[in-house]
């Protein structure tokens, strides 16, 4: 089997995935109440991104004050909350990080 | 204040999505070094990434390439890990939807994660500003930035997918150069923090992203990123039934 067929149909998949919703609704008037719902997306899946980051350790659930990705996270959540810079939010996550890391 | 043209646009989405570059450059490093472990010749490991453009799809297709797999085994395995894009692709829809459709494929081309995280975030920002100060019966009836938002789009997602093939490049050709004990895979949540949390107004939005981050936790150890999936659709439906039940006034309800 040729690897060139698995990448071309490997990208084709991905792409009509990605352009499912945009290509069916075309130029369809969206209702207020489905705008509405769809604006929920963002948080639930930037979310369902985010915890598994920081409370998933090797495996399994790690709530404990060892686990320093979840204190880095704390961190980082009060900064974004102050100041809403990305930037700000990286730096004040990963000198946490590095500084417990370096403590421990 | 400079003018808004389609050159700023496009390049203050660059600007909003390089943080998160951070964390893309080290995972493109490895993808690169696995594919050459798994034995795909250097020039189609880099077409992988051009082609398919996907960072945790691509790492299951380098292990199935490698384990011979077939080819409707690989396929459907990809269907399954790329679910997810189906959301984004709903998400951003009323979004896109007057553009011309060589529009519509680039950017649903461009529609990963990081890119999705930025430019949507983007569009909520917009439909927060109010209504330009224009005569009434003006010919356009929307600010500039709304007009001009798909290059900010172009801009953040080919931000990500030049990264993408240079970090792949570098990975196929020097190894993963940065070490993993520096923890730069942590710097993609830190940018979703950043991008979700000023987002967290009222109670849909908290349960969206309660549940969904709790669905997450639980479901875990679902294969394929479909704990992702299931996760974010019961977010976004205890959302929708938070918003329903919380009594906002119909005018704010009705609002985009």
């Amino acid at each position: 089997m040729s690897l060139w067929l698995v990448i071309f149909a490997s990208g084709l998949v991905t792409f009509l995935i990605r352009l499912s919703f945009v290509g069916l609704l075309g130029q369809r008037a969206v209702s207020p109440a489905v705008r509405r719902v769809l604006g929920f997306v963002p948080p639930a899946v930037l979310s369902a991104i985010i915890l598994p980051e920081m409370l998933i350790r090797d495996g399994a659930l790690d709530f404990s004050l060892g686990n320093l990705r979840l204190l880095a996270g704390l961190a980082a959540w009060v900064v974004a909350w102050r100041t809403r810079s990305p930037l700000w939010t990286i730096a004040a996550g990963m000198l946490v990080l590095w500084f417990l890391t370096a403590l421990r | 204040m400079l003018p808004l043209t389609r050159l700023s646009q496009f390049f203050a989405g660059v600007r909003a999505e390089a943080p998160i570059l951070i964390g893309v450059m080290p995972f493109g490093m490895i993808y690169g070094v696995l594919a050459r472990e798994a034995g795909i010749p250097a020039f189609q490991a880099q077409a992988v990434s051009a082609i398919v453009f996907a960072g945790s799809a691509q790492m299951v297709l380098t292990q199935l390439v490698h384990l011979g797999a077939p080819l409707l085994v690989m396929v459907l395995t990809l269907f399954v890990v790329n679910l997810r894009h189906a959301l984004y692709s709903a998400s951003v829809a009323p979004y896109i939807q007057h553009l011309s459709k060589g529009w519509k494929a680039l950017l649903s081309y461009l529609l990963t994660d990081e890119a999705y995280a930025v430019a949507i975030i983007h569009y909520k920002y917009l439909d927060t500003l109010p209504a330009p100060a224009e005569p009434a019966g003006s010919s356009t009836g929307s600010r500039p930035e709304v007009r001009l938002a798909h290059w900010y789009f172009l801009g953040a997602g080919l931000a990500l997918w030049s990264s993408w093939q240079l970090s792949t490049a570098l990975g196929i050709a020097l190894g993963a150069v940065v070490p993993q004990s520096w923890s730069l895979d942590f710097t993609l949540a830190l940018t979703f923090i950043a991008l979700v949390v000023p987002g967290l107004k009222d109670r849909p939005g908290w349960a969206a992203a309660l549940t969904a981050g709790t669905v997450a936790l639980l479901a875990y150890g679902l294969p394929y990123k479909l704990g992702l999936v299931l996760a974010s659709v019961c977010g976004v439906a205890t959302a929708a039934l938070v918003d329903r039940w919380s009594g906002a006034p119909a005018g704010e309800r009705a609002a985009p």
